[in-house]
């Protein structure tokens, strides 16, 4: 399924996962990349259920395309560095880095797209409980991966 | 003239172009004054510092509002393909944008239309799209961190999001990906690579290395790469040829660290403040303008 916008797909993913559909973000074929998207693929044998959720919660997918090949997979590894009283963690182009003492979110960094230094000013200040998850206020590439980061850290403080 | 394009993440501020002004820390653009925090923002403040300090304060911004949505972006790349073909500056920097290769495309045919090309540098958004475009060649310098080289160096990643996995683990072999990289014609003429020890690159070969002063807590704060290509860019349009900003710039930005002894919370305000003395300290003097 095909959004206008990286934050629809988002939601799109968030409301599917939440009714235990079995969807996954992936990148778009190369036939309709545009520069900065995500696309939700799905069992197509579920698109009438999954279209009428997603058109009765206002976000209907631009298209549905199928495919046969596989699709490229966001990133998933972390990469954590240590400052003593900080912790930095990076996902794909985007680091977030907290105090250790109060799990206040210090700084963020990385990241090309626009949405980068709007969110950053959302999370830089906030603690992890308190802060807004990227992934429900971001809009790009860069913002997922900021809420991938943001997740990992979340876990790794709270181990 | 240095032209700097690119987005500040302010909804409502509409398409922004004039000169660029700093006076006591406060960055204007057209006589708005723009928060410095990282971002195109900080590039552009880095930017204006070496350009006072060196006495040439020819600066021009084109900005859009935008905090993701991408429809700034769209504005401004319309903005630039009706009149960078009239616009006269010698170095052109490309920044936060939204990753869009249409776009992209049109505004290089706008570029192809200037009287005289100015040298192209492409950093964050718009480095993206010019490397998913296939036109990366086209530039005469990327300003990727090491997550971003493994960017460029997977011939198919469209974007860092979705870098393959056995290539972001070569992050810290960074020759490797750098050869990469231009094997698949996915960067540019030259590349200054920011990380641990920055590279100098030019049409592939490793052409200076820049370890000195290390300042580790300079990764984690927002907006120091951003103020290391403003300072390439502001070197470059001062008549310095590329290779020697590059390796100045590199020098510069860490010096900035190293005299303002930051740590990971530190605001990237605290390291631009230091940059006419990190310049004299490398032997640029402050001339008057």
């Amino acid at each position: 399924m095909v959004f206008e916008q990286t934050g629809e797909v988002i939601r799109a993913e968030n409301l599917l996962r939440g009714e235990g559909w079995p969807v996954r973000v992936m990148g778009p074929p190369p036939e309709i990349r545009t520069g900065c998207d995500l696309v939700i693929e799905f069992p197509l044998i579920e698109e009438l259920h999954l279209v009428r959720a997603l058109t009765a919660a206002g976000i209907a997918p631009l298209q549905v395309v199928p495919v046969s090949g596989p699709l490229l997979a966001p990133v998933d590894l972390y990469q954590t560095t240590d400052f003593g009283d900080h912790l930095m963690v990076r996902a794909a182009n985007m680091k977030i880095t907290v105090a250790k003492g109060d799990l206040r979110i210090v700084n963020v960094s990385g990241g090309g797209c626009p949405d980068v230094p709007w969110l950053a000013s959302q999370l830089v200040g906030c603690t992890l409980d308190t802060a807004p998850n990227p992934r429900g206020i971001g809009h790009t590439l860069c913002g997922y991966a900021l809420a991938l980061a943001f997740e990992e850290v979340r876990r790794q403080c709270s181990a | 003239m240095l032209g700097i394009v690119g987005t500040v993440p302010d909804a409502d501020l509409g398409l922004l172009h004039g000169p660029a002004r700093m006076d006591g820390g406060r960055v204007t653009v057209a006589g708005r004054e723009l928060e410095v925090q990282r971002g195109t923002p900080a590039l552009l403040a880095a930017a204006l510092q070496v350009a006072a300090h060196l006495g040439r304060p020819e600066i021009h911004a084109s900005l859009a509002g935008d905090t993701g949505r991408g429809d700034g972006s769209r504005h401004l790349y319309d903005w630039l393909c009706r009149h960078l073909p009239d616009c006269i500056c010698s170095v052109l920097v490309f920044h936060y944008l939204q990753p869009d290769v249409d776009w992209h495309g049109r505004v290089l045919l706008a570029i192809e239309q200037m009287t005289r090309p100015p040298v192209l540098i492409a950093d964050a958004g718009f480095m993206y799209a010019a490397k998913m475009s296939g036109q990366a060649g086209r530039y005469d310098c990327f300003t990727p961190d090491l997550g971003e080289l493994a960017f460029l160096a997977d011939e198919q990643a469209p974007h860092p999001f979705y870098t393959r996995g056995f290539i972001l683990h070569e992050s810290n072999r960074a020759d490797d990906l750098i050869e990469r990289a231009y094997r698949h014609d996915n960067a540019a003429i030259h590349l200054l690579v920011k990380g641990a020890t920055d590279a100098i690159v030019a049409r592939g070969r490793v052409v200076d290395r820049v370890d000195a002063p290390s300042t580790p807590a300079m990764e984690a704060i927002g907006g120091t790469g951003d103020t290391l290509t403003g300072l390439l860019a502001a070197l470059c349009a001062a008549g310095h040829d590329l290779v020697p900003a590059a390796s100045l710039a590199a020098r510069a930005n860490r010096l900035c660290g190293a005299l303002a002894r930051p740590t990971p919370a530190s605001p990237v305000s605290e390291l631009i403040a230091a940059i006419p003395r990190a310049l004299a300290d490398l032997g640029l003097p402050a001339t008057p303008a």
